[in-house]
């Protein structure tokens, strides 16, 4: 263990309001949700000497709300709070899936969904629902609040449109109407406690005819940040999907993606299984 | 009369354990100890120019070691004396250790490693063991005329298979706390296996005789041969930083290093050709094997010299031809690991007799029943198999459990059809595995073990066999309660300490019960003739055990009774030509695995193992048990999971987040069973257990994964993205890449 | 552990504890250097193998993530806080019978894991405790014993349970623990 504890400066606020106006005054400083990303660079004596913004004591953010047409996560809320909640349970399957394979038990109980989108990991488990619910991200600062569209939150790996002082206060879920077909699967290097190699997200709404109304499908893993696959989605849409179409969505599928070759896994591999598993989405009846 | 061995009795150390109460060495409190670092190398070949100090820092506070600082001579002892404690001079691989630092803070003992700069002259690494020049050691074992037989097979089978590193991933990391007493004892607490091996190593580093070193077994967190040499190395680090800095230093590392720097499983590839008659008999092997040992010798010539003996997999063949060599490369070492050279050989063995089978069209129960070791069987190197030759009931056992014919007929036609989600397959691999030390390696260890009975009327087992979760503890007190007709209760198990305990051995090679079981019966008989002698009879209750005592007893502490190895009547073996009784005795066990894979990601899920086992007589059940899972489980990892990968001779997936073993949902339910007959040598009739359940279970999912895609994968692990590319590669064989 | 009008203040194990050390010293290393608890472990530092596991307010957590100071005006159990040598508690009896510990290193984690499922009545199936353990790692068991020393535990304190609602009540409001029953050795 190589962190030195005696040469961290720890900020500690009392709530969320004074967090926002020490982060204003200490840009610098790193926000500290569950930790569960942080702490393990910090065991490996990467963060020594650095300024730490504790954002525990800010209770207000960890709430979950619902109206008729939304669902609002507090950005503190923990991935296991998020998959006891009924409104969550009731309204979006598929981050309640995506919250349960976050690390294991232990990690879900102090992961926040909050932490985990300002990580901006390749492979966030919950960005791959919240991208297919077009999820809104709540930012606020000392000078005020804005938002953010969750497909536009992410600059890059490990980067987020946050500029100074901003932190991440909740993130807005529109409740979709009921889908034809949904899915959440996640492909890792082990059946729990995984790091993805893919993971696929998708909403499919048919209409009476057969034909698609619209499909909404986003990968994890396959690019520096998650992807919607937006040419195979404008392509199926208006058509039967027949077994050529379904062919050309998923060879579309390459032009909305970059999946690389790295420790874990293999480019060919995540791509064949992406096309494999979107495939299987369309051609199913269910 | 036998009345707790063979039943399931409580762990002896358990409540201890988990009341949370267990000592391993990180929870050792030394008054003034301070922590130790290693600087290590960071390129895999060069001479070293310079190790300089950045002259800024402050090192006063801190306690440097280097080679320089080496009392009597830089040396790891082991089989030879090839590998330094640190570098000097030259480092030959990556993450060799140089330099040594302490201090009483840890983070500060870490952050004076960034301010000591090693000059290197960098030299050409040889990262590839088919590149070597350097020979470690080798083997030709012939039987017969494999030419001949290869001429008169009726087909020739071939196939070459590749196994990788395997990294222990023991949940307790490597550790050791030195100091020096005030008569200048050296005195090491670590976690380890074996505690004899230490205090041999610490004897030429330091130049002190025997009795002035004493090592003591910390509670220890796993071992699986990770911590069967390597702890040489380590206490020996902290034993140099504890003598320059007049105060005790404890070293533990944390993950990422013990997976960087320690041993690993030695990678293999093997190649095979056989040949079999229409019937299935088997008329000729003929055995390639090449394995990596690494930077220094360790213990790469008895791995390979185990490699090599089960090489042919538990089968009676005529004519057999088997040429084996370990060579060095420039990674870090590699060394003991559970199987010890047998998990790789026997996977390549087991997998080839599938491809036999198929490539003859016999089933595959059917060729092993056409082939296996029977009692009177003779091995390749002339032994012949007298008796606890339990390989057939294992198998037929095994098929029965489950339910292995029908799940193939079932499984066939599910794979027939192309609207299932997944493939099924069922496949299974049969083993054996030599209990106890190879050829003379007994007669050598000429190990001992010790009954004790106290003034107070305790009943005390004294040997160097560690535990570290196999049961060590509570085995031993059972044979003891049995041999000496008294309560389990009644026996306690001394912690293994040298300044105590007599040689056993190292605790490897599924020797601990077999033959250290062995001595310690000896050890409680002949207690129990003294009892008899002086009292007329065991005593039934502890207050007349207390009486006995301290008649028995008289002015002294204790009264001790000593068993020391003999070699079995009748057992010989030559270590110039290599041939007669490779082992003692062999266990044997059938395992099959039923899986299923998913057709769009190629993932593999185990939905059963059934392991059948004969080890003579279970001592106790539940552990015997416990072991079969546990091994098979890391063996499962071995075959699907664990993938070290290196680049320039250094692992890149250093940590359990890369380093995949398996949670608690990768593992299946399993039935374990045993069987066979008492083996008559053994304590109460027991073989050898701990190893055993590595061997058969990589081989059998290969063999299933065959059986529900029709890909043969012989290259481990079997990834979902190696299925993946064999199986487009079937697909479409002309498509252009 | 020294009293002091600054620090954090938390509860360990039914004890209130104050930690006047940097803020950010890890909960793992307060437990175990500060308090002398030494029966959590620390395993990776990574958060990968459970070995750290403590119940905070009730629910596990690697407590080798949680700098001190999150852990503030929190309650916080540790292995220790289960039972002793002499009087394990429900689980801990399981996993002696079951088999569920072998070398010991992953066992207070894996408890506290274990202790916080069976509290909360969770489901016999095997597939639902192999999901609720599968963030403590362990290399000896394969984790079928643990398994089934869950299994146990569940069943050992649903009999408990039901012996307590049939007996007449004797004291009121506090909770009186069953008498301990000698083990069945299993066979």
């Amino acid at each position: 263990m190589r962190g030195a504890p005696a040469t961290m400066t720890v900020l500690r606020p009392r709530s969320a309001a004074e967090a926002l106006r020490l982060y204003a005054s200490n840009p610098e400083a790193i926000p500290l949700a569950g930790g569960t990303d942080f702490m393990v660079g910090w065991n490996a004596g990467q963060a020594n000497g650095l300024t730490i913004l504790d954002l525990a004591a800010a209770r207000s953010w960890t709430h979950i709300e619902a109206t008729k047409a939304a669902v609002t996560i507090g950005a503190l809320a923990t991935h296991a709070e998020i998959q006891r909640d009924k409104h969550v349970r009731r309204h979006l399957p598929l981050l309640v899936a995506a919250c349960g394979t976050v690390g294991g038990l232990q990690i879900q109980n102090r992961g926040t969904l909050g932490g985990n989108i300002a990580n901006a990991s390749p492979a966030g488990d919950t960005f791959p629902p919240l991208a297919v619910y077009e999820a809104t991200i709540e930012i606020a600062s000392a000078r005020g609040r804005r938002r953010v569209a969750f497909g536009s939150i992410f600059a890059g790996v490990k980067k987020t449109v946050l500029g100074p002082g901003e932190l991440i206060e909740a993130i807005h879920v529109p409740i979709p109407r009921t889908p034809s077909r949904q899915l959440w699967r996640k492909v890792g290097t082990r059946a729990a406690q995984a790091i993805s190699k893919t993971m696929v997200a998708g909403l499919l709404w048919l209409g009476r005819d057969g034909t698609v109304t619209e499909l909404r499908f986003a990968l994890g893993s396959m690019a520096p940040t998650v992807r919607r696959l937006s040419k195979a989605e404008a392509f199926v849409e208006g058509k039967r999907l027949s077994r050529e179409v379904i062919h050309e969505a998923c060879a579309l599928m390459k032009q909305d993606v970059a999946p690389i070759d790295d420790m874990r896994s293999t480019a060919e591999y995540r791509l064949a299984v992406s096309q494999n598993l979107l495939a299987g989405f369309l051609t199913r009846q269910t | 009369m036998v009345h707790v061995v063979g039943t399931s009795a409580r762990r002896k150390e358990g409540p201890e354990k988990l009341a949370g109460h267990a000592r391993y060495v990180d929870d050792y409190r030394i008054p003034g100890c301070l922590h130790g670092v290693t600087l290590r190398s960071s390129i895999a070949h060069g001479r070293i120019r310079r190790v300089a100090l950045d002259p800024a820092f402050a090192w006063g506070e801190f306690v440097v070691a280097t080679a320089a600082d080496i009392p009597g001579q830089n040396v790891v002892s082991l089989i030879e004396e090839d590998q330094p404690l640190l570098a000097d001079g030259e480092v030959r691989h990556a993450l060799e250790p140089i330099a040594l630092v302490a201090h009483a803070d840890r983070a500060r003992a870490y952050q004076a490693l960034e301010h000591i700069q090693v000059e290197y002259e960098p030299l050409e690494p040889v990262l590839a063991p088919e590149q070597s020049e350097r020979l470690f050691k080798s083997f030709l074992i012939e039987r017969g005329d494999v030419a001949a037989g290869l001429a008169a097979a009726d087909l020739v089978v071939e196939g070459e298979y590749l196994l990788p590193h395997q990294e222990h991933a023991y949940i307790e990391n490597n550790g050791a706390a030195c100091w020096f007493e005030g008569d200048g004892t050296l005195v090491v607490l670590a976690s380890m296996q074996c505690p004899y091996y230490v205090h041999k190593a610490m004897k030429p580093l330091f130049d002190l005789p025997g009795h002035k070193i004493r090592v003591i077994q910390a509670v220890t967190g796993g071992g699986f041969g990770g911590k069967e040499e390597y702890p040489n190395l380590i206490a020996g680090h902290a034993a140099l930083l504890a003598r320059k800095a007049g105060r005790p230093v404890k070293i533990v590392y944390d993950r990422h290093e013990d997976m960087l720097a320690t041993t690993k499983r030695h990678p293999a590839r093997i190649r095979h050709r056989t040949g079999v008659k229409r019937d299935g008999r088997l008329v000729a092997q003929d055995i390639e094997i090449l394995m990596d040992g690494g930077a220094y010798l360790t213990l790469s010539p008895v791995v390979l010299s185990r490699a090599t003996l089960h090489a042919t997999g538990p089968y009676d063949c005529p004519n057999v031809r088997i040429r084996s060599r370990v060579v060095a490369t420039n990674t870090p070492p590699n060394g003991a690991f559970r199987g010890f050279g047998a998990p790789q050989t026997l996977f390549a063995a087991e997998l080839h007799m599938e491809r036999v089978a198929e490539a003859i069209g016999l089933d595959p129960v059917a060729i092993r029943r056409k082939n296996v070791l029977r009692v009177g069987s003779a091995l390749a190197v002339g032994q012949v198999l007298h008796e606890s030759v339990g390989a057939e009931a294992a198998l037929e056992e095994c098929v029965k459990r489950s339910h292995f014919k029908e799940k193939r007929r079932e499984y066939a036609r599910w794979n027939w059809r192309t609207d299932q989600p997944t493939w099924r397959g069922i496949g299974l691999a049969l083993v054996h595995h030599g209990s106890g030390f190879t050829g003379s390696g007994e007669l050598y260890l000429a190990s001992k073990a010790a009954v004790a009975l106290t003034r107070a009327g305790e009943i005390r087992v004294l040997s160097a066999s560690t535990e570290f979760g196999q049961g060590t503890n509570t085995m031993f007190a059972q044979l003891a309660a049995d041999s000496l007709g008294v309560p389990f209760e009644w026996i306690s198990v001394e912690t293994p300490d040298t300044s105590r305990v007599p040689d056993s051995g190292p605790t490897v090679a599924s020797r601990t019960c077999m033959v250290v079981g062995r001595l310690v019966q000896s050890a409680a008989l002949q207690l129990k003739d003294a009892l008899l002698r002086e009292h007329g009879h065991v005593p039934h209750s502890l207050p007349r055990l207390r009486e006995a005592a301290r008649r028995l007893c008289g002015d002294d502490a204790e009264r001790r009774f000593e068993a020391q190895y003999e070699r079995p009547a009748g057992m010989q073996w030559d270590d110039q030509t290599y041939r007669g009784d490779a082992y003692e005795a062999y266990s044997y066990a059938a395992v099959a695995v039923d899986l299923e894979v998913d057709k769009a990601t190629w993932e593999v899920t185990l939905a059963r193992v059934i392991a059948v086992q004969d080890i003579g007589t279970p001592i106790n059940p539940l552990l015997a048990e416990g072991q079969v899972i546990g091994g098979t489980a890391q063996a499962l990892g071995y075959a699907l999971l664990e993938a070290p990968v290196y680049k320039d001779g250094v692992m890149l997936n250093a940590q359990l987040t890369n380093y995949i073993i398996p949670t608690a949902l990768d593992t299946p339910e399993m039935e374990i069973a045993f069987v066979g007959a008492p083996y008559s040598n053994g304590p109460f009739g027991a073989k050898g257990v701990g190893e055993l359940p590595m061997d058969a279970p990589p081989p059998a999912v290969a063999a299933a994964i065959h059986n529900a895609t029709g890909l043969w994968i012989t290259e481990l692990p079997i990834l979902p993205e190696r299925l993946a590319a064999a199986d487009r590669r079937r697909q479409a064989p002309r498509a252009r890449r | 552990m020294t009293p002091s009008a600054a620090g954090l203040r938390l509860r360990v194990n039914g004890k209130p504890v104050r930690f006047a050390g940097a803020p950010f010293t890890r909960l793992l290393d307060v437990l175990r250097e500060e308090l002398g608890l030494t029966g959590t472990k620390e395993g990776c530092g990574e958060g990968e193998c459970g070995a750290c596991t403590v119940l905070l307010d009730g629910r596990p957590v690697n407590s080798c993530l949680i700098p001190i100071c999150q852990a503030a005006g929190r309650r916080v159990e540790t292995v220790e806080s289960l039972g002793t040598e002499a009087s394990l508690n429900v689980v801990q009896r399981a996993f002696l019978t079951q088999g569920g510990a072998q070398c010991g290193i992953c066992t207070p984690g894996m408890l506290m894991t274990a202790w916080a499922y069976v509290r909360g009545g969770g489901s016999s199936e095997p597939a639902a405790i192999r999901r609720e353990l599968a963030g403590n790692l362990c290399r000896c068991t394969g984790y079928q014993h643990i398994v089934n020393s869950v299994i146990a535990a569940l069943r050992a304190r649903r009999r408990s349970h039901a012996k307590q609602r049939s007996e007449p009540k004797r004291t009121v409001g506090r909770q009186r623990k069953p008498a301990t029953k000698p083990q069945a050795r299993r066979r």
